[in-house]
């Protein structure tokens, strides 16, 4: 194992977040002061609770998982597609290290990344409501576990895209409609029957329910569901790697 | 001694047909400095990208240090340094920080001293803290070159290192090379500028079409397929070459006050006493005589056009 290798790709990135560490902080800052002030004052003043949960800190478990899972896709996706567009990527295919290293340094960043923003946001949220965490290990667990699974997802859209359009392509049509659709800001037993059953063919629904029940011990879906669907993603993302690096799709002819 | 890279019956084919490099066979030994000629398209890149890992062969087999490229592919990249063509490099990192990155990333531990050694060295000591971004073109280059440098190869790959840099870098990298060399290092170099090849390499390759057409060692190279010129200076002008010296071939210099003659260093005869002696008794005083190797350029574009006089 080239540990050094690791290193460097994981240094590398870093040292782009921390470049623009003013845009890191305080994006994710202002836009989740924006979710309370639109989501939690207005729209939260008549809805009060949802299951037996003020709405306003309802809503957070979703909001840092949206942000986790779109953060998560961007910085890998770009992580790795920057190379590709400037021509830098010559070097990693010219130097010793196998695609676990490579995966390991870009994806490894990334979560870092996006978990970093996930920490702020529940910083931020901890500002406007009380925030109860019934399970924290679980917690992390689940903010790990989604941090790494979308940035191996991120990671994947990153080779196969050819522009930096195609690069928002998927974050933009896939992730967030699912997010959004996902029970972020609601809960799914306020949907009616048949839109409760369509809605867990989503993906999504089971990390955000997931993620809740680690703040309030409630849950949309067993949590064994949820960890099980986070696993089976994070398999699945790992096996097109593999799958990518062997066949040199679209990254060495 | 073994050699230090081996390339043997490797085929580039991609998936539109087109065959990039058909079967080709090389062989380097340490330390010496081997130079790719070859006109645009002639697959001097395809050959580096394939040595490197950047490219798959489609067959055939590479080894570096006695390391298969595929099998034990990080044996044999730790031992490579790579210098590209384009000048590719992350705009906003600074140059220490993009030359350190280079060093982990092929599994050596951080070297503060050796990295100053290299910027030193390339003139980039001042540089270091300075954006990629705001550098000149010829500042980039030499940030590759400490990036391929900096994890210490063994084997160099510069591939056409010199193309528009100005004069002063390539006398910087020529100074580069030859230190490199006497380190031990084995150096392989494309370059468009026949004089470069003819300045600092020990053996010379041309490459057309995807096909090695020779490799050879620059003096033999030289000596062998060299025409030599015969310049016979003349006390008076004249406006054409006299009947009498017909049977010759012979043309008037540029300065139209001398006789050219050129003739092939490993004829027989090559015809030099008899041609004298016809100027002699032709009434013509000889005022000087000069003789000049043809240099490699001329070698070289002989060379293609015969092989496309055979095509």
């Amino acid at each position: 194992m080239n540990w050094h290798g690791v290193l460097a790709i994981y240094r590398f990135e870093m040292a782009r977040f921390w470049r623009t560490l003013l845009q890191s902080f305080l994006s994710p800052v202002l836009s989740t002061s924006l979710y309370f002030v639109v989501f939690g004052s207005a729209i939260g003043s008549r809805i009060q609770e949802v299951e037996g949960i003020e709405y306003g800190a309802f809503i957070v478990p979703g909001l840092i998982m949206l942000s986790v899972m779109t953060q998560g896709i961007s910085n890998a996706s770009f992580g790795i597609y920057f190379p590709k567009f400037l021509g830098t990527i010559y070097e990693l295919l010219s130097a010793p290290v196998d695609h676990r290293e490579i995966v390991l340094g870009y994806v490894g960043a990334a979560a870092t990344k996006s978990m970093f923003i996930g920490v702020v946001i529940l910083a931020t949220a901890a500002l406007f409501v009380d925030l109860p965490v019934a399970h924290p290990s679980a917690m992390i667990l689940f903010m790990v576990l989604t941090s790494l699974s979308f940035a191996l997802m991120g990671f994947i859209i990153g080779i196969w895209a050819r522009s930096f359009e195609q690069l928002q392509l998927v974050p933009l049509l896939v992730v967030t409609p699912l997010v959004f659709l996902g029970g972020a800001f609601y809960s799914i037993s306020m949907l009616p029957p048949i839109w409760q059953s369509v809605t867990l063919f989503n993906p999504v629904v089971y990390l955000i329910s997931g993620f809740r029940w680690s703040f309030f011990g409630a849950a949309d879906v067993p949590v064994l569901f949820s960890l099980i669907a986070i696993g089976g993603f994070t398999v699945l993302c790992l096996a097109v790697i593999a799958w990518i690096f062997k066949s040199g799709w679209r990254i060495r002819s | 001694m073994p050699a230090i890279l081996s390339v043997r019956d490797v085929r580039k084919a991609y998936e539109n047909g087109f065959e990039a490099l058909k079967r080709v066979n090389l062989e380097i030994e340490q330390g010496e400095i081997l130079a790719f000629l070859g006109p645009n398209g002639a697959g001097k890149t395809t050959l580096i990208s394939t040595i490197c890992g950047i490219t798959l062969p489609t067959e055939g087999q590479i080894t570096v240090g006695g390391f298969d490229t595929q099998v034990d592919f990080r044996s044999a990249r730790n031992l490579i340094g790579l210098v590209p063509q384009e000048i590719n490099l992350e705009p906003f990192e600074t140059v220490l920080n993009t030359v350190r990155f280079s060093r982990g990333l092929f599994g050596k531990p951080r070297n503060d001293v050796l990295i100053e050694e290299i910027l030193k060295k390339l003139s980039l000591w001042d540089k270091r803290k300075a954006r990629i971004s705001e550098l000149s073109g010829g500042m980039k280059r030499r940030v590759l070159i400490a990036k391929a440098l900096s994890h210490e190869p063994k084997v160099l790959f510069l591939d056409e290192p010199t193309a528009g840099v100005d004069v002063e870098l390539r006398k910087d990298m020529w100074e580069v090379v030859a230190e490199l060399k006497a380190a031990g290092v084995t150096i392989i170099l494309t370059t468009h500028y026949i004089e470069e090849a003819e300045a600092i390499a020990d053996r010379i390759g041309v490459i057309r079409r995807g096909e090695i057409l020779l490799v050879e060692d620059k003096q033999t190279l030289m000596a062998q397929m060299g025409q030599k010129i015969l310049q016979v200076q003349l006390t008076a002008p004249l406006s054409e070459v006299p009947a009498s010296l017909a049977a010759y071939d012979l043309s008037v210099g540029d300065d139209g006050q001398s006789l050219v003659y050129s003739y092939d260093t490993q004829a027989e005869r090559t015809g030099i006493t008899a041609l004298l002696n016809a100027i002699a008794q032709a009434g013509l005083v000889l005022a000087d005589v000069q003789t000049r190797q043809s240099s490699l350029e001329e070698i070289f574009v002989g060379l293609v056009h015969e092989e496309e006089k055979a095509a």
